[in-house]
């Protein structure tokens, strides 16, 4: 067994991901145990040595990161897996991954926190961890499944963006989206795009800089790259005082997502532009929607819905459009209101953004419960 | 014909060095490069160096002309893993201070030597957090007084040496600023071994710990390492109590073992990454 074959498959999410990931090219996985996330370490385990690939499970999520980062320089596609609490320990190396334009993935399928909390249950808490959780400056690119079809499809996408933008990419799954089992179609090759990271010429010198995206050499190809955390000039010089060099450095790095956000971000929509009632959802709670505005449009509510599959950068045009139109914005999630503040922020004033919140023993938001929320609001 | 003068700038970016004047790094830099050089090395193309946070990470970046990564505090190892197990037939080469290697990033230490990791780990033990000011280290000798333990460090420092005896290292020394000879022939040494390799360079930081115990500069701090020097072939006929206060130098371990690297190998049938 080498590629897996284009077909019809019945797959956890777990899987979908693992073999997305290994579409996509990755031929370097380390990790540590963790629930929810651990099938994919297990997976990537069994296949990856059967494509010449490698998989190490490491001493702790640190050096699982760290792994990962280094055999990204040496010029492997690389990825990594974890839940929350792994994703804490993981954040300092997701920064200077971020600094380094290192591309590499990391997914964080989550689990019920604050801290150990209830570990084997879903939750949709680290929604402002994968935006913010390493320190200073930093864009983040977060993509966010709800489908085993998706855990597949958007680890490719996550490997091509950050091949293309030489950053970090987020996976934000969920338990239940990981564990679940569904069918899903794996493409033919040539139907999938994969995108490489862009290689220097043999006499380029510049790997930091004075492109947009530079280009990346690999460790041992003759190079003589210095990668370093620290400040540096567009050639990985130190410099740990200078204003102006922090300041071009740190702005492209924002900037070179930011300056995308239309290309990176990806929504599905349904009647988002033309409706009374909208929803803007992820993850699994997106699942309880499209029967939730079925029902209220059944009985005479003109609803619609945005469902993010990139939650960062966060496309708040579509927000604001949204808003534009509708009286009420519903923001369903498994958490205490971490996407509603920036639904409501997106939303200039246009709309009344209302949350619809719901934690503890992996309870998900029903549809019920949603057609509840869009009837009250109507009224 | 003329005998090739051995030259450090070779292998250096034209940049100045950050060092404090006497600092035991510049020993360690010149050590290892003469290394490199005796062992017909005209350049460091076949060199990776990893280093974390510390002056002694800042050996490698971006002052040698290499491919260096300067990671974050103490996941140097962890990045030289991934590394090594892509491009098996890189010479790996860890760059850390005893803060970076024993303190925060003790437990990728142990599991390298566990895994036998095809690498060489040079930590320089300056005994104290430097680049901080000067706090308390895993490696400060007992009832020293550092900016963090104002009435004398109450903690016993670690033999990381030893430690890497036990974890299953395949070579481990320890020698200080004193022993230049010794340190480079043990890296010219190392460089051509397999496994695990690590080497502690016991060193003065005249700027911190130095002046704090009441070395007037860094020539006094060399002298009294090689006046504390016990070579590790003594230690057994010594007592316990003599031992107290001193360094023990020389080779700790030296085996063949098969590496990380041959063992995936031998397991999984590959040993380089495809594309």
């Amino acid at each position: 067994m080498k590629m897996v074959k284009p077909g019809v498959y019945f797959w956890q999410g777990n899987e979908a991901c693992a073999e997305g990931a290994i579409t996509a090219g990755c031929r370097f996985f380390a990790g540590y145990p963790i629930t929810p996330a651990s099938e994919i370490a297990e997976h990537m385990a069994k296949r990856l040595p059967q494509i010449g690939g490698i998989a190490i499970q490491m001493e702790d999520e640190m050096a699982s990161i760290g792994a990962v980062i280094g055999a990204s320089w040496a010029g492997a596609k690389a990825m990594t897996a974890t839940s929350g609490p792994g994703f804490s320990l993981m954040q300092e190396s997701i920064g200077y991954a971020f600094m380094t334009e290192t591309p590499c993935v990391v997914v964080d399928v989550q689990r019920l926190g604050p801290s150990t909390g209830q570990a084997t249950k879903c939750g949709q808490g680290d929604v402002m961890q994968s935006r913010w959780g390493t320190h200073g400056d930093h864009a983040a690119i977060v993509l966010a499944p709800n489908s085993v079809q998706e855990m597949f499809d958007l680890t490719i996408k996550a490997f091509n963006l950050a091949e293309k933008y030489r950053t970090p990419v987020i996976i934000l799954a969920d338990a239940t989206i990981a564990h679940m089992r569904e069918k899903i179609t794996v493409p033919s090759l040539e139907e999938i795009e994969i995108i490489n990271r862009k290689k220097p010429e043999a006499d380029e010198k510049a790997f930091f800089g004075f492109e947009e995206v530079p280009p990346m050499p690999a460790v041992g190809e003759g190079f003589n790259v210095p990668v370093t955390g620290s400040t540096h000039n567009e050639y990985g010089i130190r410099f740990t005082a200078d204003p102006m060099v922090h300041r071009k450095l740190v702005e492209r790095l924002n900037s070179k997502i930011e300056n995308h956000v239309e290309e990176i971000a990806e929504v599905e929509t349904y009647n988002f532009d033309d409706c009374k009632i909208g929803i803007v959802s992820f993850g699994c709670t997106s699942r309880a929607v499209p029967e939730a505005v079925e029902e209220a449009e059944k009985r005479g509510v003109k609803a619609g819905y945005i469902r993010l599959k990139t939650i960062w950068p966060f496309p708040e045009k579509k927000v604001e459009i949204m808003a534009e139109k509708a009286e009420t914005i519903i923001v369903p999630e498994i958490n205490l209101k971490q996407l509603f503040y920036e639904v409501e922020r997106a939303s200039k004033g246009l709309a009344k953004v209302v949350p619809l919140n719901k934690i503890g023993g992996g309870e998900l938001i029903t549809p019920e419960e949603l057609l509840n929320k869009i009837l009250e609001a109507a009224n | 014909m003329v005998e090739e003068i051995f030259s450090i700038r070779k292998y250096l970016r034209n940049l100045k060095l950050p060092f404090c004047p006497g600092c035991g790094i510049f020993t360690v830099m010149n050590s290892f490069l003469r290394a490199v050089h005796n062992l017909g090395f005209e350049n460091l193309k076949s060199f990776v160096f990893c280093s974390g946070i510390g002056c002694s990470s800042w050996i490698s970046s971006p002052y040698f002309i290499a491919d260096s990564i300067h990671t974050i505090h103490g996941r140097s190892i962890p990045v030289a893993t991934g590394v090594k197990l892509v491009r098996p037939d890189l010479n790996v080469v860890v760059f850390g201070g005893d803060g970076d290697i024993v303190g925060i990033g003790l437990s990728h230490f142990i599991h390298a030597a566990r895994r036998n990791l095809d690498i060489l780990v040079i930590m320089i033990n300056n005994m104290v957090y430097g680049m901080t000011g000067g706090q308390v280290a895993p490696t400060t000798p007992f009832g020293v007084k550092t900016t963090t333990t104002p009435y004398g460090a109450f903690e016993h420092p670690i033999d990381a040496p030893k430690l890497a005896v036990t974890a299953g290292a395949c070579y481990s020394a320890r020698w200080t600023t004193a022993h230049p000879k010794e340190l480079r022939e043990s890296i010219e040494k190392t460089l051509r071994m397999k496994g695990f390799r690590f080497i502690e360079v016991v060193s003065q930081c005249p700027t911190t710990i130095g002046r704090r115990m009441g070395f007037k500069n860094a020539g006094e701090m060399v002298k009294w390492f090689k006046e504390k020097a016990v070579p590790v072939e003594q230690v057994e006929k010594m007592a316990e109590k003599e031992l107290e206060g001193k360094i023990i130098v020389g080779e700790f371990v030296e085996r063949e073992k098969p590496t990380l690297t041959e063992n995936i190998q031998s397991r999984m049938g590959r040993l380089r990454i495809e594309g």
